[in-house]
């Protein structure tokens, strides 16, 4: 079987997410890598030294440079004729553009895998990861988004061989406007092994900021937030952990004035420890932390930077 | 101009979803059913459009069985005009539900669809991108703010790391993010006039679309639970646990 994985990138470096996609890509078949952007020769050359990849392409125009699904159909269609299946990460951009390519191939999508139990079949999470279904597909060509959190990403040893391929047709109907990407010297939430989450009870921007920040970059974490907090203004939308929002599984998560709502749960609940600080002792967090502080935020987690620092952080 | 809102009937958000014992399926027996959070979403911004003048007829469509025609009085007592109600008592996979929304909008011509990102009951996030893909249109997924004009709409996205804004020529797919709008409760009046509006139901089968499912579901199983875990007297006996139990810090 052979397998077209296309790369999550940020324009010059190839994202963790790839390297997890890639070796759940791997179960299915022979891997081939699709970069597609503006301006990635540094991001295909990362590429081609992800293990288990036979050759890269690389694919360049200003609509690819801008993600846009409409030009990453053009350029995908065509070139599933020659693959089993089309992987895509399932990042808000992978989720943009799977189900068209999907639909144009006629297959059924199967999103969010987070196991790959053969060619076929596969299991993903329902209902805000409350139940799991495992599918098994009748499409002969399969398109599949992957949860990059369930995967251990491919080892970097590989050499694989670069082709340029035609940019295909470009956005037809869709044009880039501008965008505005949040700069930051913290981990991605998605791949950052620490993250601390902050919660409706942080009750303003200033106070979110003041609170969560200097605890995060104490531990060199990323910064996350529940959905009510970034729904109130306290926090940028793409901090978003939850159901909707991003999905994360880190070493270490710490959840400050969470209560634990479903669909907040759904975005953490795979975290290898968590910790909550929450007042209310009958909050559902609690249900899934490992260690449980019933305080209020306002002097635990002054007290918890204390006792951070003197443990030498 | 007028917009085609597809709606979805699912568990009620706040409800905890329940697997069956003989893992067959999500027990939906007695169980509080309600609008999709993000279907609402797309309505409430239809109706507004309708209401700043910029749409004259919001549609309202939804496939499934007898009771979507109550999801449908939903949305006309949030100020939707009409219903469509494609009947099938058979649970419908994203692609199916597609074909079948295309064929609905090969007849209606709506100048442009709203509707919710994701079903919370399956999770997809697919049907709007693959709706647009079959009509040959482009698509605007996970607004967050939508500026209709004559012949474009432009659309505030929400996607890792920002936002990003782009211009999609109408007609378009445009799919809702939670952060366009807070939808509205129906007040009874509304909910009164919305008995009179019409509603037109016809069997999915009728649409003479291929609707057969290509995904099996072998079986619908519970997560791996978490063990259940400790309270800690302090900041100080956290710290600890942390370094020398979990070994994370």
């Amino acid at each position: 079987m052979s397998v077209l994985v296309i790369a999550d990138h940020d324009g010059k470096h190839v994202r963790d997410t790839t390297h997890k996609t890639v070796a759940a890509a791997a179960r299915l078949g022979d891997v081939d890598i699709l970069v597609a952007g503006k301006g990635v020769g540094d991001a295909a050359a990362q590429a081609a030294k992800i293990d288990g990849v036979k050759t890269v392409l690389v694919a360049e125009s200003d609509d690819l440079g801008h993600g846009l699904a409409e030009a990453l159909e053009a350029l995908i269609v065509p070139l599933a004729a020659k693959y089993d299946a089309i992987v895509v990460p399932s990042t808000s951009q992978g989720k943009n553009f799977a189900p068209r390519i999907a639909a144009k191939l006629d297959v059924a999508p199967i999103t969010d895998v987070i196991e790959v139990i053969d060619a076929s079949t596969f299991v993903r999470p329902i209902y805000a990861g409350n139940a799991l279904e495992t599918v098994k597909t009748s499409d002969a060509k399969k398109v599949i988004t992957i949860r990059p959190t369930a995967f251990k990403p491919a080892g970097e040893g590989g050499s694989a061989k670069i082709e340029k391929i035609d940019a295909g047709g470009g956005a037809k109907g869709a044009k880039f406007i501008s965008e505005e990407i949040v700069k930051s010297d913290r981990p991605e939430l998605g791949a950052a092994k620490i993250v601390v989450s902050g919660g409706r009870a942080m009750g303003s921007a200033e106070e979110f900021h003041k609170i969560i920040e200097p605890i995060a970059d104490l531990l060199g974490g990323a910064v996350g937030a529940s959905r009510a907090a970034v729904d109130a203004g306290y926090a940028p939308n793409d901090y978003q952990v939850g159901q909707t929002g991003k999905v994360v599984a880190p070493d270490l998560y710490i959840a400050i004035g969470i209560s634990g709502a479903i669909q907040h749960l759904a975005g953490m609940k795979d975290s290898k420890v968590i910790v909550a600080i929450n007042k209310d002792p009958d909050a559902p967090i609690f249900q899934v932390a490992d260690y449980g502080l019933v305080a209020d935020y306002k002097t635990a987690v002054p007290e918890l930077m204390a006792a951070l620092k003197q443990a030498g952080k | 101009m007028k917009v085609l809102v597809p709606v979805k009937r699912v568990i009620d958000s706040n409800v905890k979803a329940r697997v069956k014992p003989d893992q067959s399926g999500v027990d939906l027996a007695n169980v509080k059913m309600a609008m999709n959070p993000f279907c609402e979403i797309a309505v409430e911004e239809a109706v507004r459009l309708k209401e700043k003048g910029v749409v004259t007829e919001v549609v309202i469509v939804s496939i499934g069985p007898a009771q979507a025609a109550e999801t449908i009085r939903t949305a006309l007592a949030m100020g939707g005009d009409r219903g469509i109600h494609v009947q099938s008592d058979t649970d419908l996979q994203p692609l199916a539900i597609a074909k079948l929304l295309k064929a609905v909008a090969d007849e209606e011509k709506p100048n442009f669809i709203l509707m919710g990102k994701q079903a919370i009951d399956g999770d997809n996030n697919a049907v709007g991108q693959m709706l647009a893909a079959l009509l040959g249109w482009p698509q605007a997924t996970f607004a967050s703010k939508v500026e209709i004009s004559a012949s474009s709409a432009k659309v505030t996205r929400e996607v890792d790391g920002g936002l990003q804004t782009e211009e999609v020529a109408l007609p378009a797919v445009i799919t809702a993010d939670l952060r366009l709008n807070e939808p509205r409760y129906a007040s009874l009046p509304n909910i009164m006039k919305a008995k009179q509006k019409p509603i037109v139901a016809k069997p999915a089968a009728d649409y003479g679309v291929d609707i057969a499912p290509r995904l099996t579901v072998l079986k619908v199983t519970e997560p791996p639970k978490r063990a259940g875990g400790i309270k800690v007297e302090d900041a100080a006996a956290l710290v600890a646990k942390l370094k020398t139990e979990a070994g994370v810090i």
